[in-house]
Parts: C-alpha cells; structure tokens; sequence
C-alpha cells in the first residue's frame, strides 16, 4: 500500500500581511504537502468552521478566487459525489455550480482514501481535475488565530515543482466572473398546476438556491447580474437576488443602480423581493445603506441569527466577507430584520411596508443548517399575495422556450 | 392536558447582550428537588454525577434552595458546596414521597438523574403525587416523558410528522412475540420498554432464539417490541437542546465506529461523524430538530438514528429525553456545558438569554464547531465474572469508557485504546482467536483486536473487514495508516537509524514511545527502551503541542482552561506561566475504580485552590466531575501514561504532581515520573514502592511489629504445594500471569491448586505465584488515614460486614464501628501510627487488617496497605464531617495541617452503611457470587440512628432492590452445613412468609429452625427459563437467600440457576452469609413498620428520611 503522503509533492501555504501585500517581508509560511494540482496559487485566504460540505463549499460561487482553510481537519473522507448527475429540475444533484470556485484549499489532514456511497472520485483527483491547489498538513488552528487577528489575509499556497506565486490583492470583478452570461431557464415540474415567476438576478448563484425555489412551484429565469431587470420586472410574480463573490461595491456600476431604479418603479411597489448574501448587501445599497468590511468574515454553519420581528434565532450557514451597515440603512424603509448575536453585525432587513426582505446568511444551506428554509416559504406566500392582488395582469412574455437550461459562459 | 409552568412560549428578542434582555424566568420556585440516579451500574453510571452537578451548579447561581437525593456518597453532587441538602436515600417514588413530604418542594429536576430519575418521575405523576404537592416538573413535561419512553406513542408521534422509526409490534407474551417477528421478518430486534442501557434487549434470528430471548425480556419488563433489525447500518446520534419557546440546536453529533446492533454505551464512538456527507449530516440535525420540537421537549434530549450505508435511507431508534451518557460525552467533546445550560433553560431562560459559558463573549444559542475529533471507547470488565456471556449487543454490559482528543483519527483512536488500560501499546492485535472471521462478525468486548489482529498481522484486506464486520471502510482506511506506520518503523532496526521524519510521522499518527520501541526492537537485536525514545525524540525538538478546546475552532479568542496535546500542530495555544500543581484523575471507570476516586480528585484540586495553588488535572474520562469546564485552572483531556504526563509536567514547569488521589493508575507511574525529575507531592514513590513490593512490605511490618498472615512469593507448583501445606488450606493465591477467569482465588485443597496454577495460570521464575494463608470467619476492617510527615492526622476505622474473603470493594462497610472494644480501636491506631511513621507517609493511606481471633486473644494481621487515597474517602469523609482529602493536601503542602485528632474517640449518635452495587443483570450468565476479586460496580451509602436502621436504608438504596412483603415467597438454598440459613430463616419464619426449598435436605434442614413454619418444596425446571419463571410468579417468591459455600462449576448447578434467575427476574439476592443474617435481623425489626407505611393513606415518613445534616448536625464538606 503506497504512502500518499511521503510521495506528495511538498508545499507552502503562506498568509501575508494584510496591510502590505505587496512586500514579501511580512508573512508567515506553514509546510505541508500537496495533493490537488500540481501548481501554485494565490488568493485572499478565507477560513470556515463548518464541519461538513467541502463539495458544496467549494462550487459555491461566493469563493471565487480564495483560499479555503477548514477549521475541520480530515476533509476529504466521503470523496466527491458526481459533478454531473442532474436532479428532476436538470439542476446539479450534487454541486453548487459545475466547477471549484476556491483557488486553493488548505486542510489539515488529507484523507487519501475515502468512503461514501456517493463518491465517484476523491477529492485530490477532483482538484487535479479542476486545476485547483491543495494543501495539507497544516495546522490550521494556528492559521484561523493569525486570520483572525490580522483578517482575511492575501496568501499564497506553493507547490514544489510549480511557478513561485505573488501574494495579490483580491480582484473587484468576481461577480462578472461568476455570473452567467445569458438569461437561463429553469423549469417548475409539470405537476405544478399554475408555477410562479420568478426573475433572479445570478450573482454567482448557488444551485440550491434555484432549486429551493423551483421545488416551491416557480420557473425561474436566472438573469446575469447586469441585466436591466426593471425593463422585465412586471412580467414576474417576484424578483430573487443572488449571493455571490467579493465587495458588493463592485457592482455600484451594474447591480445596484438596477435594484435602485427597480425599487423606485411606482408601478413595482408591491412586487415581492427577497436577496441572499451578497443580494442582501446590493439591496441594502441600492435603498441608500452602506456596506462594510468584517476582519475576517464569517464563513460557518452554526452561526446564530436573531429574528428582529418573532425573537426566533436560527442557526445559519454564512459565506461573506462583508456586511450591511445598519446605522446606515434610511429610517423611512427597511428595518433590520436578523441580527448575528455572535458579533451584532447585521444578518437581514424587511421592508416596512412592501414584500421585501433579504439576508445575509443562506437559508438555502448546502452546506449548512436548514432551520431558516422557512424564509423561502415567506416569499412565496408574498408572492401568492401579489398574485392575488394582481391577477392576471402579471405575466411572462419573455420566450423562454428560447433560452439556456443552464448556466451560460 | 396539563398547562405549561412557563407564562410565556413566544419568543422574544430578548438576548443575554442585548438591551432587550428580559427573561422570564418560572415563578414561584425557590426549592427545587433534584433527583440523582444512585449507585453506579452498567447503563447509568458518573455521567449522571456530572450532569446532577451542572444542574445544581446552575440553580445555585439562580439562587434557588436545592435539595437533592442521592444514596451515591462517593458522588461530587452529594456535597454541601453544591446542594444545599442531601438525602441519601433510595432514589424510588416510595421514599421521595416522604421527602416530598418534610420539604415541600416547589418544583422537581427529573431529567438529571438517568433512567432512574426519568423513572421516578413518571411514576409520582402517575400516582399524583405531584399534584398533591402542587410541585412544578422544572424543563421537560412529563408527558413528553411518557411519549418518548413508550415506544407506541413514540412511534404515533413520529408519524405525525413523517419520521422513519423503525416498525416496532408491542407483545407481551412470548407467543405474540413469535407472531410479530413472523410479521417483520427475521432477523430481529427486541427491546423492552422503560428500561435502563437496552437491558433485556437483543437480537434473534430465528425462532428459537426468539422464543428464549422474548422469555428473559418479559421477565424484565412487562411489555416488549419487536423491531425489524437494520443491522450494518451506520449509527449516529445528536444531541439536542430546545427551550421553552422553540429554539433549538444540536450540540453535536457522534457517529458509531461499529455499525448499528451494538448499544451505543458498548459502541466505539467518534465526534463529530466523519463518513456522512453535508446532505445526510443535514438530514439527520433537520429531523432531530422537528422531533425535539414536536414532542415538546424543554431541556436537552438525545436523538439516535439508523442511516443506510448506501441512501438516505433512516430510521430513527430512540430519543432520550434527558441528559445521558452520550450528553455527557457531547458536552466533554465540545465544551459546551450541556447540563448546565439545559438546567437553565428548565428554570426559564431561552437559549439566546444564556451566555456560551465557555467564551462568555457569544451566546449558548450556537453550534460548537470542532477542530479536533474526539474517540470514545468503552472499557469492560467481563473477564471478572464466570460464566458471562462476551457478546456485545443490543443490552449495554461495558463499566467505563475513555475519551481521547486528537486532530486526526489516528492519534486520537490510539491515545483511547491506551486509555482502556495501559497494557494495550496502541492498536494492535490479539492471538487469541481462534476463529478470527467469527471474531470480526460477531462482535464481543475484543472485537477491535480482532480487527488490529486482522489487519496487522494476517494480512486480511479492508474490504474483507468492512465485509465481515460491516465497519466503513473509512475507519479502516486510517486503521491501515498506523498498519503502514507499523511495518515502517519495524524496517528499522535502531533509535539511531529511525530518522526524524518518520518518528515525526509515528508521532502524528498516535505512537507512544513505548510503541515506537517494540517496533525497533522486533525483528532486530536492538533493546532500545521507551526513555531513549523519549530523549531521542527530545533531541530532536519533538514534543507535543497543547490546542484549546474553545467550541467554535478558534473563530473567537476565548480563554478556556480545556486542553489536549496533539503532534499534529505547530503551535501551542497557551502559554506555560502557571507553574500550576499537576492533579492526576482516575482515568477510566472499572470495577475497582471509580467515581470515589473523582471525588478525591476533585476535592484535591479545591483543596489546592484554597490554599492559592493553581492547578492542573490530567484526566480522560468524559464521566467525570473532574474534566467539568470550571473545576481546575486547567484541564488537559489526556492520557495517564507516564510519557503524557512528564510531558505535560515539563511544558508546564510543574511544581509538583499529586498522584495519590486517583486511584492506582496514576500510582503505577509514579517512580517513573519520580526518576524523570517530577517532583511528587506527599510520600515519595519510593516509600510507596515498600508497600506494593511484598518483600519490601513484608520485611517493613516484620521490623516495626505488625503482623501479618504468612506469605510466599513462589516460582513453581512444587514450591507452592509445600507452602500450601505448610500454613495450611484455604490459600489465597495471585499469580502474576493469568490465562484465563479471575486473577486472585481462594484455594481448598491441593488438587484445586494445582488446577488453578497449571490450566487458568502460568507459574514459572518469571511468572511467580504470591500465595498467603487465607484466614476464614475472621472479621475484616478497613482503616483509612492521612498523615504528615509520617505522623497520622486523621484515621477511621469501618467494620466490614461479611467476612475476610470478600473483595473490600464488594463488602458493606459500618462506620463507625458498632463491634469494635476500645482496645481493639487502639490497636488499629497503633498499627496506623506505625504503618505511617515506617513508610514516612506524608498524604492518604488505606489498610485492610483482618482480626483474626481464632486462637487465644486476637490478633490484627494487615493484609493490604496502599498508600494512597482509597475506594472509602468519600464515605469516611462525608460520615465523619471531616474531609480527609484536604487534610492530605495541608499534608502535601505542608500548610495550614490540621492538629492530630482521634475521630474514633468521638462518639456518634448515628451509623453509616456503605453497601454495594452490583450490575449483575447486564452481564448475562454471569454468576452472582462474592469472592476475592471485585464485582462491584458502584455503591451506596445511608445514614440511621442504628447500624440496623442504616443498613436497611442502603440496601433498599441498591438499584431496583423491592423489599419483600409478606405473604410472598421466599426462596432458600445453599450450604448446609453451617448455621447461617438457619440464622436467616430463624429471622424471616415468623413474618408471614411462605418459605421454599428446592429439595428435601434443605427443607428439612429449614424446618429445623423455621419454629413451626413449614417449607414448601418446590422443583425447580433447570433448563426451561419460562417454565421456572412461571413457577417463580405462582409461588410469588419475592426474595432469594442463597448462601452456598462456594462457586459454581457448572451452568447445572442449582444454587447457580437459583442465584442467577433471581437475578433475571430482579429479585432481591442474598448470596453471603453475614449480610444474609443482617437484613434477615432487619426484616424482622422493619417490615412491620414498612407494611403500615405503605398502607397508610396518608403519607408516614419513616424515621430514617432525614438529611445528612441532620445526622450530622451540621453542614461539612
């Protein structure tokens, strides 16, 4: 039986100094050794306490460029189930998008053999496969203390044999990136008598998103993120804004001015919208609120999320980087509607009088909790409402027989 | 339907750091009775010491008046720095009654207390009692109680809401029983309703099987199920947290290492599960939240599942609606304070309300996350007991479990299996199947040798264990890493030659240097030794890092004392300032060894907190008070290995370490750690070294004349026969190499020894046999002390009931004693004043002195002498109202020592029983006879005005004891030539008894001394267990006295069958003379009293339900 890892290739992970990425001189490096592709990489390196979902985690469009470090240190146990099976609505039975989205990722042990019913490979052929670099061996414990003194740091993974890798500042057009290039539609099973529509604003979408949508009864047509929705917006029953990668003020120019203008439609006042995420925070600036950025983000799946309006507290799955200001959010509009009580930073705001709320934690999960899936009921009920209210008035006009049933690049 | 004791079960925004906090606690509750769950057993064993004091931990900060009942003294819950009162009294609906009575409590704690507690609550509902009182069920309502304990409307529950259970047909008659596996089809499972552990469950596959094991089952409890069984499926537990107005987490899962079919207090655990995906993690925490809420649990509950290894197909097999041994293992492998917080959430407060006590900077209202996995294995004690049954199934038989923390599967699986017991290296294999595939398949306490054995030695492949034994091929894939590991290190032939590389590796996954050396060392000439790989090792900077367990993997700093080492790091958390004091635990929970031991641990380290040291515990048994979050300045969750500890001791810059508090395990390390430069606090090793060394011990006593019974260490059969011969029959031999059955007998005669020493053991120079003449129906008595410089300080004498011969740990013990002149209490003094003066003591010792009057005057012969703490500190210490731990750490230090006082002189005008427990109903087959080697469990203690009074309060205290009432049968057997039989039935005939013998000589020897009673004759159908059930319920025999001479050899035996279906069909069992003779005294004295209590309307409370500070007058300890 061959040692794995007596003949990985060895590595480097190394966290630079945030305030300076460009010096070489602040950085601290752990050794490890490599089994995902043989190539170095760099990225914003990111840490998440989750204890399962490395798949789920690692297509999940939010990670575009990071580094991945898990605070779970065997990962790779149960391999990785099949990035092509397609479930009864053609969505990804598996995966969050059809590819890795993290640069790299950093675990403490590697387990070089695996056992899951669902596994149709492990998770080193897979990184191999997907070009993505992997590191382990490395105490991560120690890693998440630096990254959380000093934040989410620029780093660098190196692999032996493989070019050496400059620590870079994070890119600002992630959600172009990530988004799909054209309208796709994803179609509501045929037993659902009179499906819903709805219109989604791709950020980076995750496949559970839509599939959280189209179980409930809805077709949805996923728009790129740039798309002019207003122009359509009177055609669907609600409007869905994606999570996605990176500073929401990447899409001041794109995004946000659409959602603006979208909110200020006279004749859109009663139509329902509900964000995740990053849908969340470019919902937040469109209505006038700022956004900030967390030391280190939370990316976990036991984070406590307080409901402003019932007292409830959910525990929730998060990925971000960044966060709504709340102090910052206009009186007149919404009002915050989850609170993270592990650090008081916002999780979500409800508008006071219109069917609109957002968060920023993901009650879609994979990976992560379920307990907050009830958000997506609460939107269909807004959605049942404004049907009520608008009859038939609303209706799909777009041919969507004519459009992708996936994602678009 | 009864309504909520919460005014409110909305949710508000209400959190412990927001404005908003407002909680709104229950009203009108200052007392609050809290239910413990008495003797330790197999099924319910320390964690409830644990979880009973984080509850009263938290009432205490409440504020509110506790009173807790608890017949378990050796217990840290029953002390005055916790409840504010203690009964120790049989934890039965019957005597919390009386106590509900004299304290009108407000409200009543249930779920603290086990199976037991749940038990008792159940049935004081149903009686109304607590109606009749107006007392408040504090968390969990009772009828969620109900709903989750009977499996019909657990089931009916279930559906309601689409959860899998898995199809359970309710029989209650073999015959039905039969039917209902015809329905789902064998193989199946049968489990019985409110029962402790899974007692009287298992497994058939076939009718037969069936029939046999639906018989014993309905023995045990009046309804049973029959399941389909899900054997080879994956099982997986959470644990859950609701509060009253709905949010819910679960804490932690846990996935079993053997597949679904073993208990999973028998099963190899790991934390958090490591096979299942996001999806089926998901799954299972989704469901167990939707069935937490459904059935209305407010507190913590205990969710376990069956999962199909190939689809997320499940099934879930129990709920627990109270904290449990696997709550108590949860809380150990996150941090989180399970009990604490669930006890909090019953007085009121929701989850967000409550502060993670462990950061104290984020709410209770999370998830931990782990960076670490955590190994539970449970520790067994079957080769204790004759005739028992190995197999482990469906009914829990384990005593103990480890838990050992490592941040890969490897380290922390290794560190466990050393943690069972010091002779196992790591994992490793076993010689000793014969049929090694059978080994794999059927699993039994050795099953995971089997697999070492399988994968290490014979070559067998992953897949062919994972098809025999149906364990996922991921534990075995990491198995074989240490596999690999084995075969690098044994290419090696010396320390010189291993490189750093692969010792590093060795490290990383989970190599001791012991076992680092057995591998240079086989197949080579090399001898190296565990120190040259340690200072090799050394040498090369290689030393364990220390990691924080903090329950959110480093995502906040928090300042937690809970630690573990691991090779697996680069960097320690902590920084090593302290200089604290090292404390070592007890380890693992045996026969022999338990939680009295974590009551000196405990009281060590408060001692040693009083007096301004900080403190350091090592311990790694999640059943403990001791590795409590907020009992020492810091805890590492570790192994008692002396390569653990001196490394600990050295990180640390220790000041010294107390070994003499946890029992003998920490003691067998301590020359070692003293050789190494630890400095040990209290006697020195090597003084402790005369008392274990027999020649050493010998010679000591000679010199300072005490005496002892003559002894020999003998090499050869020969050698042993003229020993024999020499003092004369019975001997008492211990043969330094077992093969088989128990390591310590009494010998009759000289064919018997030779028997002994050929077949069960080996006797050779290398092997050699310590024999002593055994001296018969002599009284025994336990003296313990502490001493300081050689001089005692405190001392207590406590007579033994039964003869010389029974285990100390099995005897009932009398404090103080009632039969003792004054001059034989000065004597003991003397050979305690000697004892410690020639050992030059500085700390705890114990003596067993054997007084022996056999020929003219008497004469006091020690016959056992450990110098440290012993199984009776707590009982001595809680009785006297002196606590003799802390009298040993003044000692230790050498500060603040207490003036010399003669307790003994003092008079008492009350007497303690201590009494064992013994769980001889889990371990199938196993015969209930006492002996020279230890079968108790655990035990418990109460206080009377008499020793009569008290002894009958201790033995009705012993878990499931019913007092036999007349008119019901009592059956008797055994030896008849002595006068014990006589003795009890000359006690029990003139109560109204009917009185059975099963054959004629015992009748007519009964009827001798019966005053005119007539016995019955009655025949007893050996090998029909339902036959002779029958005849045990038409005779309505109640009670059985079974004093034979000796232990059975055969399973035809009839006293053996008559012992062993007492115990089958729970049954009060006499089976020694002198205790026999003590409650028959008691019968005749009580019984009267308890058939009119137990008439009587109104409630009467008897004379001995008082507290322990009424017995005492005051409040110690």
């Amino acid at each position: 039986m061959p040692n794995f890892k007596s003949t990985a290739p060895k590595a480097k992970f190394a966290i630079y100094n945030n305030s300076n990425p460009d010096s070489e001189s602040g950085f601290v490096e752990f050794q490890g050794y490599s089994f995902g592709a043989p190539v170095s990489c760099s990225g914003e390196a990111v840490f998440t306490t989750s204890l399962v979902g490395y798949p789920e985690s690692m297509t999940d469009p939010s990670y575009k460029g990071q580094i991945l470090v898990f605070t779970q240190p065997l990962i790779g146990n149960y391999g990785v189930p099949s990035g092509e099976e397609r479930d009864d609505f053609n969505l990804l039975k598996y995966l969050e998008s059809p590819h890795i989205h993290v640069r790299g990722i950093v675990v403490a042990e590697y387990a070089w053999r695996y056992s899951h019913w669902t596994a149709v490979e492990s998770l080193a052929t897979w990184c191999q496969r997907e070009n993505v670099t992997a590191i382990g061996g490395i105490d991560t414990r120690a890693v998440v203390q630096i990254l959380r003194e000093q934040g989410s740091s620029p780093s660098t993974i190196t692999v032996q044999g493989s070019f050496i890798p400059k620590p870079i500042k994070p890119e600002t057009d992630l959600v172009k990136i990530v988004s799909t290039k054209k309208p796709f539609f994803v179609k509501a099973l045929s037993s659902v008598k009179t499906p819903f529509n709805v219109a989604l604003i791709d950020c980076g979408v995750k496949e559970n998103i839509i599939r959280c949508l189209v179980e409930r009864g809805a077709n949805v047509t996923v728009f790129p993120y740039d798309y002019p929705i207003t122009s359509v917006a009177n055609q669907f029953d609600g409007i869905f804004i994606s999570n996605g990668p990176g500073d929401p003020v990447q899409c001041m120019e794109s995004t946000v001015p659409e959602l603006k203008k979208l909110l200020e439609t006279n004749t859109l006042q009663d139509l329902p919208i509900f964000g995740i995420c990053l849908g969340h925070q470019l919902l937040a600036l469109a209505s006038g609120g700022k956004t900030i950025k967390l030391g280190y983000g939370n990316r976990a799946h036991n984070i406590p999320a307080l409901d402003l309006t019932t007292g409830q507290c959910h525990i929730t799955s998060q990925n971000h980087g960044y966060a709504v200001d709340v102090d910052t959010l206009p009186e007149s509009g919404f009002k915050p509607f989850f609170q993270n009580l592990n650090d008081k930073s916002n999780e979500g705001m409800i508008h006071v009088s219109r069917p609109i709320f957002s968060t920023q934690f993901h009650p879609e999960a994979k990976g992560g909790p379920r307990d907050s899936a009830v958000l997506f009921d609460r939107y269909f009920d807004n959605m049942s409402q404004y049907r009520a209210l608008k009859g038939p008035k609303v209706k799909l006009t777009l041919n969507t027989s004519s459009l992708a049933t996936e994602r678009v690049f | 339907m009864s309504t909520s004791i919460y005014s409110s079960t909305e949710p508000t925004t209400s959190a412990f750091n927001t404005d908003e906090y407002n909680p709104q606690l229950v009203e009108g509750v200052e007392s609050v009775l809290v239910i413990g769950s008495g003797g330790l057993s197999i099924g319910q064993a320390g964690e409830f010491d644990y979880s009973g004091s984080q509850a009263i931990k938290a009432l205490k900060e409440a504020n509110k008046k506790t009173i807790l009942v608890n017949p378990n003294i050796a217990t840290n819950q029953t002390s005055h720095s916790l409840a504010d009162e203690i009964y120790y009294l049989p934890v039965t609906p019957e005597y919390i009654t009386y106590i509900i009575e004299r304290e009108r409590p407000d409200a009543i704690l249930l779920t603290f207390g086990g199976q037991t507690g749940l038990n008792c609550g159940v049935a004081l509902d149903k009686a109304g009692v607590l109606a009749k009182y107006n007392i408040k069920v504090l968390g969990t309502p009772i009828k969620t109680l109900e709903t989750s304990e009977d499996r019909d409307l657990f089931a009916q529950a279930l559906k309601e809401i689409d959860i899998p259970t898995a199809e359970s047909i309710a029989c209650e008659t073999v015959d039905a029983a039969l039917e209902a596996a015809d329905i789902v089809g064998f193989p199946v499972i049968v489990r019985s309703a409110y029962a402790l552990g899974g007692l009287g469950s298992g497994f058939a596959n076939n009718a037969q099987e069936m029939k046999q094991l639906a018989s014993q089952s309905l023995s045990l409890a009046p309804q049973i199920l029959v399941e389909k069984s899900l054997k080879g499926w994956k099982e997986v537990e959470y644990e859950v947290v609701r509060d009253r107005v709905g949010n819910c987490i679960t804490v932690c899962n846990m996935e079993n290492f053997d597949p679904l079919g073993i208990h999973t207090g028998d099963s190899i655990v790991f934390a958090p599960s490591q096979t299942l995906s996001d999806e089926e993690f998901h799954m299972l925490r989704s469901a167990a939240i939707k069935i937490i809420r459904h059935l209305g649990v407010i507190g913590e509950c205990n969710v376990q599942y069956a999962l199909s290894p190939d689809s997320l197909d499940y099934r879930v097999i129990e709920v627990n609606a109270r904290l449990s041994r696997s709550s108590a293992l949860a809380s150990k492998a996150t941090g989180y304070p399970l009990a604490y917080t669930a006890a909090k959430i019953a007085l009121g407060y929701t989850l967000p309300e409550l502060p993670n006590p462990i950061t104290k900077t984020t709410v209770a209202n999370f998830e931990p996350s782990l960076d670490y996995i955590v190994a539970k294995i449970p520790r067994w004690d079957l080769s204790k007991f004759q005739h028992v049954n190995r197999s482990v199934g469906s009914s829990m038989k384990s005593v103990g479990e480890v838990m050992a923390i490592g941040r890969n599967f490897e380290e922390a699986f290794q560190k466990a299996i050393r943690q069972i017991d010091p002779s196992f290296i790591g994992f490793q294999g076993s010689d000793e199947f014969d049929d090694l595939d059978n080994a794999l398949s059927e699993p039994t306490d050795r099953r995971w040798l089997a697999v070492g054995q399988a994968l290490i030695h014979e070559g067998y492949s992953v897949e062919k264990v994972h098809e025999l034994t149906k364990i996922d091929s991921w534990f075995l894939f990491k198995c074989m890493n240490i596999v690999d590991m084995y075969k690098d290190l044994e290419q090696v032939n010396d320390l010189e030659s291993l490189d750093k590389e692969l010792l590093l590796e060795a490290k990383k996954l989970g190599f001791s240097d012991a076992q680092i050396a057995l591998c240079l060392n086989k197949g080579s000439d090399s001898r190296t030794s565990e120190l040259e790989v340690r200072s090799y090792r050394k040498s090369f900077g290689i030393v364990p890092f220390v990691k924080r367990i903090d329950t959110l993997a480093a995502e906040f700093p928090a300042q937690t004392n809970y630690l573990y080492t691991t090779y697996n790091a680069t960097k320690s958390d902590i920084e090593f300032t302290d200089n604290g004091v090292l404390v070592l635990g007890s380890g693992v929970y045996r026969i022999g060894s338990s939680v009295e031991f974590d009551w000196c641990a405990v009281n060590t380290t408060k001692a040693l907190r009083k007096e301004g040291k900080k403190t350091i515990m090592i311990n790694y048994n999640p059943e403990t008070v001791s590795t409590d979050f907020d009992e020492v300045d810091r805890l590492y969750f570790e192994e008692l290995s002396f390569e653990r500890v001196m490394d600990i001791y050295e990180l640390e810059n220790s000041e010294g370490c107390v070994i003499s508090v946890g029992g003998q395990l920490p003691q067998n390390i301590a020359l070692k750690l003293l050789h190494n430069g630890a400095h040990i606090l209290g006697t020195s090793p090597e003084d402790i070294d005369k008392a274990e060394n027999r020649h050493k011990f010998s010679t000591i006593l000679d010199s300072i004349g005490v005496n002892q019974p003559e002894w020999s260490e003998l090499s050869s059969v020969e050698e042993a026969k003229v020993f024999a011969n020499q003092v004369g029959y019975p001997v008492l031999i211990r043969p330094s190499y077992v093969l088989s059955g128990a390591a310590m007998s009494v010998v009759t005669g000289e064919h018997e020894l030779e028997v002994k020493l050929t077949t069960a053991s080996d006797v050779s120079p290398d092997h050699p046999v310590v024999m002593s003449k055994f001296i018969e129906g002599a009284q025994e008595i336990d003296v313990d002390a502490v001493a300081h410089n050689g001089m005692v300080l405190v001392h207590a004498i406590s007579e033994h009931v039964e003869n010389a011969g029974i285990h100390s740990g099995d005897a009932t013990l009398v404090l103080p004693p009632q039969n003792l002149s004054q001059n034989i209490k000065d004597r003991l003094k003397e050979i305690a004043d000697k004892v410690a003066k020639a050992w030059n003591i500085t700390g705890p010792f114990n003596m067993q002195i054997i007084k022996d009057d056999r020929d003219e005057g008497v004469s006091l012969k020690v016959i056992e002498c450990n110098i440290r703490a012993s199984r009776s500190f707590p009982f001595v210490s809680k009785v006297l109202g002196v606590n003799f731990i802390e009298a040993a750490v003044q000692a230790f230090l050498s500060k603040d020592v207490p003036e010399p006082v003669n307790l003994m002189d003092k008079a008492y005008d009350y007497v303690a029983t201590k009494v064992p427990q013994f769980s001889f109903t889990r371990l199938a087959g196993a015969d209930p006879f006492l002996g020279v080697e230890m079968a108790s469990t655990g035990e418990v203690a109460s206080f009377g005005s008499n020793a009569l009074e008290s002894y009958w309060t201790a033995i009705q205290s012993t878990m499931n004891f019913n007092v036999p009432l007349p008119p019901s049968g009592i059956l008797f057997g055994g030896d008849l030539s002595k006068n014990y039989l006589g003795e009890v039935v000359k006690y029990v005939a003139p109560l109204g008894y009917k009185l059975y013998a099963t054959n004629e000589d015992t009748k007519k020897y009964l009827e001798t001394f019966s005053k005119g009673v007539s016995v019955e004759l009655i025949e007893f159908p050996k090998n029909d267990k339902r036959k002779l059930r029958e005849l045990f319920q038409a005779k309505d025999i109640s009670a059985v006295f079974n004093l034979a001479a000796k232990r059975a050899e055969s399973l035809e035996d009839v006293d053996y069958i008559m012992r062993r279906n007492a115990i089958d069909f729970a049954l009060p069992l006499f089976n020694e003379p002198q205790t026999a003779m003590l409650f028959a005294k008691a019968m005749s004295l009580k019984i009267a009293e308890k058939v009119k209590v137990l008439e009587s309307k109104d409630v009467i409370v008897p004379h001995e339900v008082r507290t322990w500070s009424e017995y005492l007058h005051c409040k110690p300890i």
